[in-house]
């Protein structure tokens, strides 16, 4: 089984990028955000792709991008597709908005209110997306961007514990290994 | 003449389908359910608005066990991530292991070997049982029926103790880890385990004439909580929740792996899509699972290696890739997103639980209408563990 019989029939229909075969029951389309949602509708409606597995999000920094990436499962045919959309880092940080999906899987609303939370991209038109997911009262950047470090945000924020020591683990075990300094 | 619901006191919704609740009119009431455990369901809570004693909204809040794990594992190196992943859900954390293991070798082309794959599927059933006997015991505590808990927690204390011959560990096994698993079994593993195996055939037995033949039982989870299995793929269900709707979704027969494609099983089907359905879905799909035990310990092979050699952990590093790899645990489908970027630490993992779509917007949908008395045994019906839906 090979995902080219499918990829040729979507390039046929749609503008999509290059095929990333990863299984041959699992392969990776980059798609123009703009074919996203005519994408989703034939995948789930003509080709059996019936079964929303995820959505996340994936923080490419160095090159000033968002990877969103849906995940589809075909239970027939035993197969996924994951459809990947690349969108401008910047502009999402500035408030560009998404469109949602929810309305294609109720469950969606879920992952875009993790996403506006967790990496601060914004789907307006999905139900309680601004509501607070995880985090209650959050004030920090998105804490799932890269540029969030949370060693730093864990100093500032907590203070260590009274009586208790940092050890090097390298000195810690020559130390107990060797005690007269050999 | 048939009964008709007096909707008089129901809330009006707006033009964008929200319900108008208007608290200070005295007809609704906000109560919190949870986060404290209210059955098994863990820290989690629901806040319902009810009118009289049925519920007119629910709306799922969680947060209260977040440790951040995807970011966490950021920050680490693929091998010391291996100990972190099965602390996202305590029940059944061999999912995690396995999921985590199995992305990380497909994508540094590692090689497992046979027999690490009959011992991995070994484990994985294990954990299936010992999250089906919580879970019983949840259910049937979620209705007043305590001694089905104590009984189910008996049994899967032995379970436990195998566990903890074979890893060391009764919770947090560790053993399945990237390369393949840490040890074969230990002697006379088999005998012992075929007694648990024994003992728990007969508490089940007593568990279906005490809680499955109970009337109160019946009367109380028969018709609740009814999932169309028209919007099973809509919303994301899977597992037995799927499988008592009459959706035979089964990633062990669908998409087979390990060793599950020279096992012998079809899998456990219900059809009336209720709480009694599920719970009995789960009773027999635990039976399936002491069969499938007798099969591995019956077939597996008896020597060979269980670890493929691994690079120097400290300096692994993995190419660029993504992928996704599935399995059927005890809820539904488990899953691990991971993507790598060439360097000694993952780019992004992603954990996708079933809870995730089972106690939020499955959960917030079926509640409306119940009684509040039925909240509990329904929230345990879809057996969600809050850890994995906030990782």
């Amino acid at each position: 089984m090979t995902m080219q019989p499918l990829y040729q029939a979507l390039k046929a229909r749609f503008p999509i990028g290059e095929l990333t075969e990863q299984r041959p029951d699992l392969a990776f389309i980059t798609v123009p955000r703009e074919q996203l949602r005519g994408l989703l509708l034939h995948l789930r409606d003509q080709e059996g792709f019936t079964h929303l597995v995820l959505l996340t999000a994936v923080d490419w920094i160095e090159e000033d991008r968002f990877q969103l990436t849906y995940l589809l499962h075909d239970r027939k045919g035993a197969r996924d597709i994951g459809l990947r959309v690349m969108l401008p880092r910047q502009a999402v940080i500035e408030g560009a908005p998404m469109e949602s999906i929810h309305d294609l899987w109720p469950t969606a609303a879920t992952y875009q209110r993790e996403l506006r939370e967790m990496f601060g991209i914004d789907f307006p038109d999905s139900p309680g997306v601004n509501e607070d997911f995880i985090l209650e009262g959050w004030r920090e950047i998105p804490p799932y961007r890269r540029d969030f470090d949370t060693l730093k945000y864990s100093n500032a924020t907590f203070a260590p514990r009274p009586g208790r020591e940092s050890q090097d683990p390298a000195q810690y075990m020559k130390a107990q290994l060797y005690p007269d300094g050999a | 003449m048939a009964y008709q619901a007096d909707r008089s006191q129901y809330p009006s919704r707006r033009p964008d389908g929200s319900l108008d609740i208007d608290l200070s009119s005295g007809k609704y009431l906000k109560l919190w359910q949870g986060p404290q455990h209210p059955g098994i369901t863990g820290n989690m809570s629901v806040e319902l608005t009810v009118c009289g004693d049925e519920v007119v909204e629910g709306k799922t809040h969680v947060g209260y066990l977040h440790r951040g794990f995807e970011k966490l594992m950021e920050r680490r190196t693929f091998i010391q991530c291996f100990p972190i992943v099965c602390r996202i859900c305590v029940p059944e954390p061999d999912f995690n292991e396995y999921c985590y293991a199995a992305a990380v070798e497909e994508l540094a082309g590692l090689e497992v070997p046979e027999r690490a794959h009959w011992i991995r599927t070994l484990i994985l059933e294990m954990g299936r049982i010992n999250s089906y006997l919580m879970y019983l015991g949840g259910q049937a505590g979620a209705l007043g029926q305590g001694v089905i808990g104590q009984w189910t927690t008996y049994v899967r204390d032995l379970m436990l103790d195998r566990f903890e011959e074979l890893s060391g560990a009764r919770i947090y096994h560790m053993f399945i880890m990237p390369g393949g698993v840490r040890d074969g079994l230990p002697d006379g593993f088999e005998q012992r385990m075929e007694e648990t195996l024994r003992e728990i055939e007969s508490t089940l037995a007593d568990v279906k004439d005490v809680m499955f033949n109970n009337a109160v039982f019946k009367k109380r989870t028969v018709g609740l909580g009814y999932i169309d299995p028209a919007i099973v793929d809509q919303y994301g269900v899977t597992g037995p929740t799927a499988r008592a709707a009459g959706v035979a979704k089964d990633v062990r027969r669908d998409q087979p792996y390990l060793v599950y494609p020279e096992l012998d099983f079809e899998p456990v089907v219900g059809q009336d899509s209720d709480v009694f359905t599920r719970a009995d879905v789960r009773r027999r799909d635990l039976l399936m699972s002491v069969d499938l035990i007798r099969q591995i310990l019956a077939r597996m092979p008896r020597s060979g290696a269980v670890m493929a050699p691994l690079p120097n952990v400290l300096h692994w590093k993995i190419p660029f890739g993504e992928t996704y790899i599935r399995g059927e645990c005890s809820r539904g489908e488990y899953g691990y997103y991971l993507v790598t970027d060439g360097s000694g630490y993952p780019r992004r993992v992603n954990v996708r639980g079933p809870s995730y779509t089972h106690a939020m917007a499955l959960l917030e949908r079926l509640i409306v209408n119940c009684n509040i008395a039925d909240v509990a045994a329904l929230m345990v019906s879809l057996h969600t563990y809050p850890p994995e839906i906030e990782r």
